[in-house]
């Protein structure tokens, strides 16, 4: 099964958190998934950048920040082929973000014959 | 640059709303799938199973605290993404107004920060 | 409410010393755990209101057990009017003359255990069918320790009853014919807790369940004194706790084993462990719980004694090799052959598994690469290795130790 595992974070946590070290464990953490069929994702610019649309009977709403106001923000991406939901767990745990944020694990939904891609 | 549009909805109502052709797609969705491909700007995107199937995993204190459902309960919820490329925000959001979620549910737009791949 | 906590008490050290006997025992016969469990369940409830008022009875197991079939009696009862009752009551009056009130409660709980590790049940749930059932564990501590979510393990586990009850899986020791491949599936559950406590380091009540493992395994070794596995186990789980001290050092950075201090070692549970080993291999037969602790004991005797004991070693994994097939014994033998063949030998022999899927995100295949081709001198294959290495390690400490080592190669 492919799980697509989305990455929350505290923006505020992660700045705090070392650098180098941060970005040194993801280095290995892509190089694992990499090795293992996973693919490594989208790192997503702060939500402070994102713009919402939304149109109802015509009329487009177009507003400044994201959609849904919450402490950790979607940040990023990655997808992992698991066998278990029990792997794609391990994988979660072993992404750095899981240490300042969290990990959400969502199935990918395989249309019937063919046609998303 | 790239751009994802974040697609949010009221997975109760996008699921029910589904008419599945041979693409799996209702037939908006694969128009718009068509148009963005046709216009070079397609990079990816998913469809995600609903939230119901979510697990969230955190660690804290080296342990791991892992919960049913998704990382936080709300009104829409993620359904998908479209990952796109466009000249500037003006472009995207024309996309994100063109994705037939805009029409029921909420697009989101952010821009991918570049990581310099080894 | 002196007499309040008194009872609480009592229910509660009933509750840690008798849970798994009790529920062994009133599932035996019903093969309906969920049943027996909350009978049980009604009958502690019933016990911490009573005994405050009239006084803890001098035997606690066989009152609750009383209260509790009665319990059981209703619900075979109601079912009995939708089904057929006949066979069950004629099951439960046989069960009631059997066991006396005020005797000794016969010791089910190996036919209990047998049945949670059933080839009907699926292998992931069945060391957390044990804990649940033997231990008196809850859903929410048991997927904790499983990193699985608690519903899902509270539904997984609704399950499993259902099935054990349904499909007539038996509350009994395996016939002869069929003793070692049964025993080995209670034996890897038994493991599989074992392994909870042990991967994490100082988690909360993680090193309990290790404790919980070793409880069960001794229980099994001596409930099955013929059995030379269940003692293998016990020796194994033995000599890993032995040297959990020496794992960490004080600020919290992992020792490998060559370089542990083996003063932190601990000594009594050394000599139980070579005790229950030595009866092992008294009694006969080898297999795989047996090897692994043969394996460890001559780590142990090589670092307390310093005699070179990795021809030993080598061969004791060639010979699992053999007996079980599997990658992670390949694994840990190349390692071993570094020692006695060189590191290139070993990296020939490591080669093979390079194409097996599971080992792509096994963090010790990883590791174990990594060092190997430092040792060989290949730089780039080293750091590569041990980069993917850190990416697949969980535990800090780990990490931290890999990245150290990768720090320490040579300049190109």
């Amino acid at each position: 099964m492919r799980y697509m595992m989305l990455i929350h974070h505290d923006e505020a946590a992660l700045a705090a958190a070392p650098q180098q070290q941060l970005w040194q464990d993801y280095a290995a953490f892509n190089e694992a998934l990499t090795k293992a069929n996973g693919e490594s994702g989208i790192r997503l610019e702060p939500s402070s950048k994102a713009t919402t649309v939304r149109m109802r009977m015509d009329n487009t709403e177009v507003l400044d920040g994201p959609h849904i106001d919450a402490k950790e923000q979607l940040a990023g991406y990655f997808f992992v082929d698991a066998e278990t939901p029990e792997d794609a767990v391990a994988w979660a745990k072993r992404c750095p973000s899981s240490r300042y944020g969290s990990i959400e694990i969502r199935p990918v939904y395989i249309p019937p014959a063919g046609g998303w891609k | 640059m790239q751009y994802m549009l974040l697609i949010y909805g009221d997975e109760a109502k996008m699921n029910a709303a589904t008419e599945v052709e041979d693409t799996g797609m209702s037939p908006d969705y694969h128009a718009f799938n068509q148009a963005l491909i046709k216009a070079g700007a397609m990079r990816g995107g998913e469809r995600l199973r609903p939230t119901s199937a979510a697990t969230s995993v955190r660690v804290r204190d080296q342990k791991a605290v892992i919960l049913d459902g998704p990382y936080a309960d709300t009104q829409e919820q993620l359904g998908g993404y479209y990952l796109i490329e466009a000249d500037d925000l003006d472009k995207a959001l024309e996309w994100a107004k063109a994705c037939p979620a805009a029409q029921f549910g909420t697009v989101e737009v952010r821009p991918i920060w570049p990581i310099r791949r080894q | 409410m002196r007499e309040a906590d008194e009872a609480r008490h009592a229910a509660e050290r009933v509750a840690r010393d008798s849970y798994g006997r009790l529920v062994a025992y009133l599932s035996a016969r019903t093969r309906d755990l969920a049943g027996a469990e909350d009978a049980l369940g009604e009958a502690f409830a019933t016990a911490l209101r009573i005994w405050p008022i009239e006084g803890v009875p001098q035997n606690p197991d066989a009152w609750l057990l009383t209260v509790a079939r009665r319990r059981q009696t209703d619900q075979l009862r109601r079912r009995g009017t939708q089904r057929a009752g006949e066979p069950t009551l004629m099951l439960l009056a046989d069960e009631t003359a059997e066991g006396g009130d005020d005797g000794d409660i016969p010791d089910r709980r190996l036919g209990l255990m047998f049945a949670c590790a059933h080839p009907a049940i699926e292998r992931g749930l069945r060391a957390p069918l044990i804990l649940q059932t033997l231990l008196g564990f809850n859903a929410i501590d048991i997927a904790a320790a499983f990193l699985i979510p608690p519903a899902t393990m509270g539904q997984r586990l609704v399950r499993a009853k259902t099935r054990l009850r349904d499909a007539g899986i038996p509350f009994a020791i395996p016939p002869r014919a069929e003793m070692a491949e049964r025993l080995e599936a209670v034996l890897d559950a038994v493991y599989a807790i074992y392994g909870k406590g042990w991967s994490e380091w100082e988690e909360d009540g993680k090193e309990s369940m290790a404790g919980e493992a070793i409880w069960l395994g001794q229980l099994l070794a001596r409930l099955l004194p013929d059995a030379p596995e269940a003692l293998g186990l016990v020796a194994l789980m033995g000599f890993a706790e032995a040297r959990r001290p020496a794992r960490r050092t004080a600020d919290g950075a992992y020792v490998p084993l060559e370089a542990q201090d083996v003063a932190l070692w601990n000594d009594s549970l050394i000599r139980q462990a070579n005790d229950a080993l030595r009866q092992a291999n008294g009694v006969g037969l080898s297999g795989r719980y047996q090897l692994e602790a043969a394996i460890q004991s001559a780590h142990v005797h090589r670092r307390l004694t310093g005699n070179d004991t990795w021809p030993a070693i080598t061969a004791l994994y060639a010979h699992l090799v053999r007996l079980t097939g599997s990658p992670v014994a390949q694994l840990n033998h190349a390692a071993a052959l570094a020692h006695t063949e060189g590191a290139e030998a070993a990296l020939a022999a490591i080669a093979p598994l390079s194409d097996d899927r599971r080992m792509q995100s096994y963090q010790p295949y990883w590791a174990t690469l990594g060092h190997l081709h430092a040792e060989a001198g290949h730089r780039a294959e080293a750091h590569e290795a041990l980069t993917v290495a850190m990416g697949l390690a969980t535990d800090p400490a780990v990490r931290a130790y890999l990245q150290q080592k990768r720090r320490a190669l040579p300049a190109d």
